[in-house]
């Protein structure tokens, strides 16, 4: 199929690119680790209860609460970000100059956002490795759902990324834009400490984040439980945002006047 | 036969404020095999028009078949049957990346016109050698020079080897070396391959040395249209100065008689300046009138009128006032390009 193809064509491209100055990938891990190695250690000396347990210390629980977490903060930057680039790229005339030839113009968004999902899979992959010698402990097909859920996070929040900079084209006022977004949905989201430590009104205002739900439901999995209404909740959401967010891109990119 | 042909072709932007009639109706033709130039100043509404013909932007209005695709109903058959080549000067640049190899985008190009592999390498050898890149495949875009970066655009946008191409003010920002080179690889693309060629510029001299046709474009629609020989005609004819020996008087009014002559005025210098249409042609008879009458003369000179005479004429203003550096430029260059104004 033509569409397939064009994305693949897309995807070299920008993944070449990507190659040729792999540094900020690493650079992207640096800050997911320095939570990792500097806050994950406050966590496991919070009584366990705070995160669901009984008696003692959190111990390795808290990791197995903070690095779901972590995923979805790597996910929730790495993927907003994206849109960067595509404002440079439209500078260069690069955008337009695709969009003159017979190439499928959804694919022109679709083998950037394949990039950035398999950009996301690689460092998330590192993250949970580096998170096994800190002391996490998980089910494999935990982590493995969890990748998951966070190429789905990824493909939504890559793909509203580069239809809203191109849309503003302006990298002064796409940075607010971002800023103003995504830092309460990660605040929203119970990242850094269980929502349930918050008061009623905290909690409830955190039911507008489409991330927590899935959080929650990455929590469950790294607790071994899995036929549970939160997995279903979060489930339902990934996909939806997905399924949204895509939408939302691909009528930016289809429409005749850009 | 025509390849392009437009009817009514209009473009309307909106915004909150207030309503820009960027084109308001152009009607053109264009043979197979022409070189036509566009001209008009800033904000006349070159680029949106050229930007409606490449699929890059809907016409509010009008109709048009390019390269033998119907722009509104098929705009992807549009679009496999030309080549475009973005300006590279303004908002956004020529559309390389900078941090390609040049061969890397020839590739990449030919593999978003859908060429296998095997074509595709040989159409980037023929481009590199054909637009003088030989030896630079390996070399970053940002590398290039200014002249060079330009002849890769140019590449791109030949790589499938449309029957069209189109070159959005192909020389601006290029040094005179660098320009009068790429003019000879463009007349060669008529001359080798019979491709028609349809620019937009700035500079008159690159429509008269280039181009077969000339459109003029202002305020959304065109003003004038022609050979650049027929445009310069139309303003005024041609201009013969002439210094002759005394009897001015008695000279001025023998060639004022004449029918080939149609103004006669002194300037200040106390030469004598003829408007005459066929100023060529028109010599002989004028130098024997003048000998006939035993005046004589110690210098006689003919010149043409340039397409900045003509441009003057038609549109009121000239186009070398309307430097992108003007501060009204920039107003007007906004409700030119699409991009300017939000909507």
């Amino acid at each position: 199929m033509s569409f397939i193809r064009d994305t693949l064509v897309v995807f070299r491209r920008q993944m070449r690119l990507s190659l040729r100055n792999p540094a900020w990938v690493i650079i992207a891990l640096i800050q997911p680790i320095l939570y990792l190695a500097l806050f994950g250690p406050l966590l496991t000396k919070l009584p366990a209860t705070a995160f669901g347990g009984s008696g003692g210390t959190a111990g390795s629980a808290g990791y197995k609460f903070f690095v779901p977490g972590l995923l979805i903060q790597l996910g929730l930057f790495g993927s907003t970000f994206v849109g960067f680039a595509i404002i440079s790229d439209w500078r260069a005339g690069v955008i337009e100059r695709f969009r003159v030839t017979p190439v499928s113009r959804l694919a022109i968004m679709t083998g950037r956002v394949l990039r950035d999902v398999l950009t996301l899979l690689v460092q998330a992959v590192i993250l949970v490795l580096v998170s096994v010698a800190f002391g996490l402990r998980a089910p494999v097909s935990a982590v493995l759902l969890s990748l998951g859920f966070i190429v789905l996070v990824a493909v939504g929040l890559a793909s509203v990324s580069y239809a809203t900079a191109l849309t503003v084209k302006s990298e002064d006022a796409f940075a607010p834009m971002l800023n103003s977004v995504v830092l309460p949905l990660v605040l929203l989201s119970g990242i850094m400490l269980p929502l349930t430590l918050g008061p009623g009104w905290l909690q409830g205002l955190a039911r507008i984040s489409p991330f927590r739900y899935i959080i929650d439901a990455m929590r469950s999995a790294f607790r071994g439980q899995y036929a549970t209404t939160v997995m279903l909740e979060g489930v339902l959401v990934a996909v939806g945002l997905a399924a949204v967010c895509l939408w939302l891109g691909s009528r930016v990119f289809l429409r005749e006047n850009a | 036969m025509a390849i392009i042909e437009a009817k009514g072709l209009a473009r309307t932007f909106k915004s909150r404020k207030r309503t820009v009639e960027a084109v308001r109706g152009v009607d053109l033709t264009v043979q197979d095999g022409e070189i036509v130039g566009f001209l008009g100043p800033n904000g006349a509404g070159k680029t949106t028009t050229l930007r409606m013909l490449t699929t890059l932007l809907e016409p509010t209005a009008g109709s048009a078949t390019v390269a033998g695709a119907d722009l509104l109903r098929d705009p992807v058959g549009v679009r496999r049957r030309i080549g475009y080549v973005p300006q590279a000067i303004g908002q956004t640049m020529g559309g390389t990346d900078p941090n390609c190899l040049v061969q890397e985008e020839l590739l990449d190009q030919a593999a978003l016109y859908h060429l296998d592999k095997a074509e595709a390498l040989r159409r980037a050898e023929q481009l590199t050698s054909q637009l003088d890149l030989s030896g630079l495949d390996e070399r970053l875009v940002k590398t290039l020079s200014g002249g060079q970066r330009r002849r890769l655009e140019i590449a791109l946008g030949l790589v499938h080897q449309p029957p069209l191409v189109f070159l959005d003010e192909p020389t601006t920002g290029l040094d005179p070396q660098s320009r009068s080179n790429l003019w000879d690889h463009i007349r060669r693309l008529r001359s080798d391959l019979g491709t028609t060629v349809f620019l937009t510029t700035h500079y008159l001299e690159e429509a008269d040395a280039l181009c077969d046709r000339v459109f003029i474009i202002d305020h959304g629609v065109i003003v004038a249209e022609g050979t650049p020989d027929e445009l310069k005609r139309r303003v005024s004819g041609d201009v013969v100065t002439l210094q002759v020996n005394g009897a001015k008087r008695r000279a001025s009014e023998l060639l004022a008689a004449q029918p080939i002559v149609h103004d006669v005025a002194v300037s200040d210098d106390g030469a004598l300046r003829l408007s005459v249409f066929h100023g060529a042609e028109a010599l002989p008879t004028l130098l024997r009138v003048l000998d006939d009458a035993g005046v004589t003369m110690h210098s006689i000179n003919l010149s043409r009128p340039s397409l900045d005479d003509v441009f003057l004429t038609m549109t009121g203003r000239s186009l070398r006032d309307d430097s992108p550096s003007a501060g009204h430029g920039k107003a007007t260059d906004a409700a030119d390009s699409p991009a300017g104004t939000r909507r």
